[in-house]
């Protein structure tokens, strides 16, 4: 089922948490809604879900009106960061609840809703669990019951707040892709939220970047991570550097280098800033072209497969690069070396945009 | 060098007469008390004691005293419930103000709300007058015994449970509502099983504190014997008219609830941990 937002708005007291929100979701896509706390991301999900109402604005389910409609008329399966389980069920009657609460008209019998609670364990791979209750489980076993639950009603939308935001980082790993297999598996339409952009980056089909109840961007994967519509989703997404400088009809200057700007032509001699991913710099002992800037090592940090090199610009600026092992062993940097450094790839934004 | 242990734990003599003050002003307070009035009771006897149960002013009181509180604690039972519900489960304008008028029968002396509704009922009353000409009783009267009553135990259910259900939160309401379940199901099948243990404890206290009622009582009953007495006020009678073991049998009863109503206060407060403890697992 695919979902329209048009135009809403939410006030909570004097906080505006969404502010002329417009979203399609389309039918069978994995969504991901990204950004910092209080960006209104979850606000959005629970409108979604029926469980707030917008102030302003439409919620279309499959091109139909769907403001007005009651939470339980709604068809939505929504999964929440702290899971939510019934504490004084099992597993099986957590999952059955969904189909044991409907009307005694349509409801299924015993043993259909028994077979069907076993399929689902089946497919959270859990079904030698079925008695345990809530507190005999890890995180990740609860969260895969949470999702059990929310799929036993067959929903038309899965809505996932935070899904993984309450689990350690390997259980995360390993949930995050096998939520991506289920859904290659299903195809039904979710909408996850996210405050970790590799996330966002590994699960989704499309991202969507809020900030202060506001879409910044939405797109791809790539889309979003390469090219970022503004200097926030650039910064959110991935490890940046910002320089100051100016730009002037093509060219910005900053860190005392020149670079071509060509999207900024018909600028003339304006405040800019350029970001820089920390991975897009290059580092030698010797200028590499005309585009390099003398520089000091201060640290230099192992982090797993790449080295993260802290510079300091002779301007007195601090920059942070990462570049592959082997490159850092040829260099064999030590802190108090002096080398250069040239950004691959600048991203310039004239408005003065702070962090 | 102290070890880590020498800086949390107290020399043992220290702790042993710590222990030993406690133990000694609880025996010489409650204790020394409690098997006093048992003791009075029973002093001439258990044929006595029985006899002194059996009299037909004090059957009166307790079939009063069963009857305020049968009405009482349904009435604060669903009270409780609504007013913990909302106060727990939503946000709205004034809540605070609530939370604090749920507190106010606890701040108030039980003679002054005695004393309301006298000002309100009684024949010098706001509706004193037309009460009369229509011929209804409620001051010296089974209905102010049962209204000063419940606005004494108005606090017990709602107190125990706000808290709880507080801790709660939601989350669990909102699962069962993207399930399909109705307000009533996600309230008997969710809501309910998680604060019954809350809820029993509530009662227990309202029901203790519904029988014991002294004061507020007092002033609305008028004294009537074999009609508008309860146990607390034959207690009082029976005592001022030197009528100690007929006073202190009927007094058994009251302490004997006291007893009850803490194993049960026990009970739930143990169970009401252990599903705290299992929400705590979950964050």
């Amino acid at each position: 089922m695919g979902i329209d937002i048009d135009n809403v708005s939410k006030d909570f007291g004097g906080f505006r948490a969404l502010d002329g929100v417009d979203l399609t979701v389309p039918t069978g896509e994995l969504v991901a809604l990204l950004g910092p706390s209080g960006s209104g991301k979850t606000t959005l999900l629970r409108i979604i879900a029926g469980l707030e109402m917008p102030d302003r604005g439409r919620v279309l389910f499959n091109g139909e009106e769907a403001t007005d409609r009651d939470v339980r008329d709604r068809n939505v399966g929504f999964v929440f960061q702290h899971y939510a389980l019934f504490r004084h069920m099992t597993v099986f009657e957590n999952i059955a609840f969904g189909l044991t609460v409907k009307p005694r008209k349509s409801r299924l019998k015993k043993p259909e809703i028994r077979e069907k609670v076993f399929g689902l364990l089946k497919l959270i791979q859990l079904e030698q669990l079925s008695d345990r209750y809530p507190a005999q489980l890890s995180g990740g076993q609860r969260q895969r019951v949470a999702l059990a639950r929310a799929l036993a009603v067959e929903p038309q939308v899965l809505l996932l707040d935070e899904p993984f935001g309450a689990l350690d980082a390997k259980v995360r790993l390993e949930l995050r892709r096998w939520l991506r297999r289920l859904h290659d598996e299903i195809h039904v339409t979710s909408v996850f939220v996210t405050h970790d952009q590799e996330e966002a980056l590994e699960v989704a089909d499309r991202i969507v970047v809020m900030n202060k109840g506001k879409i910044e961007q939405q797109g791809t994967p790539s889309e979003v991570y390469d090219r970022p519509a503004t200097p926030f989703v650039f910064d959110f997404l991935g490890n940046v550097n910002l320089f100051k400088g100016r730009v002037h009809e093509g060219m910005a200057q900053m860190g005392g280098v020149d670079f071509a700007s060509p999207e900024h032509a018909g600028t003339s001699d304006a405040p800019a800033v350029g970001y820089v991913r920390s991975h897009d710099i290059e580092i030698g002992r010797s200028p590499i072209d005309a585009g390099s800037m003398p520089a000091e090592v201060r640290y230099v940090h192992c982090v797993g497969a790449l080295v993260r090199v802290d510079l300091a610009l002779a301007a007195g600026e601090g920059v942070e690069v990462d570049i592959p092992r082997e490159v850092a062993d040829k260099l064999n940097l030590k802190a108090g070396d002096k080398v250069f450094a040239r950004p691959r790839k600048v991203r310039v934004f004239v408005d003065d945009y702070q962090i | 060098m102290h070890t880590a242990k020498g800086f949390i734990t107290e020399p043992f003599w220290v702790r042993y007469l710590l222990i030993l003050a406690a133990l000694a002003f609880l025996t010489l307070f409650l204790l020394l008390p409690l098997a006093a009035v048992f003791a009075e009771a029973l002093g001439r006897g258990w044929e006595a004691y029985l006899a002194a149960l059996h009299e037909p002013d004090t059957l009166s009181a307790i079939r009063l005293t069963l009857l305020t509180a049968a009405i009482c604690v349904p009435a604060n039972l669903f009270f409780g419930i609504v007013a913990a519900w909302a106060i727990a489960k939503f946000s709205f304008r004034g809540k605070s103000l609530l939370i604090t008028l749920i507190d106010l029968p606890f701040s108030v002396s039980p003679v002054v709300s005695g004393l309301i509704y006298v000002l309100i009922f009684g024949l010098q009353g706001w509706l004193g007058p037309w009460l009369q000409a229509h011929d209804i009783r409620i001051i010296f009267a089974v209905p102010g015994i049962v209204l000063a009553t419940i606005f004494v135990t108005f606090p017990f259910v709602a107190r125990e449970l706000i808290p709880l259900m507080q801790s709660q939160g939601r989350d669990e309401e909102e699962a069962a509502l993207t399930l399909g379940a109705s307000g009533l199901q996600t309230f008997f099948r969710v809501t309910f099983p998680n604060i019954k243990w809350g809820l029993l404890y509530g009662v227990i206290l309202c029901n203790a504190r519904a029988m014991g009622e002294f004061g507020a009582v007092s002033v609305v009953s008028g004294h009537v014997r074999g009609s508008t007495n309860t146990i607390p006020l034959q207690v009082e009678i029976l005592y001022n008219e030197y009528n100690y073991a007929a006073a202190f049998a009927v007094a058994s009863l009251l302490a004997l609830l006291a007893l009850v109503t803490l194993a049960v206060k026990g009970l739930a407060e143990l169970k009401i941990r252990q599903t705290l403890s299992i929400n705590e697992g979950e964050r």
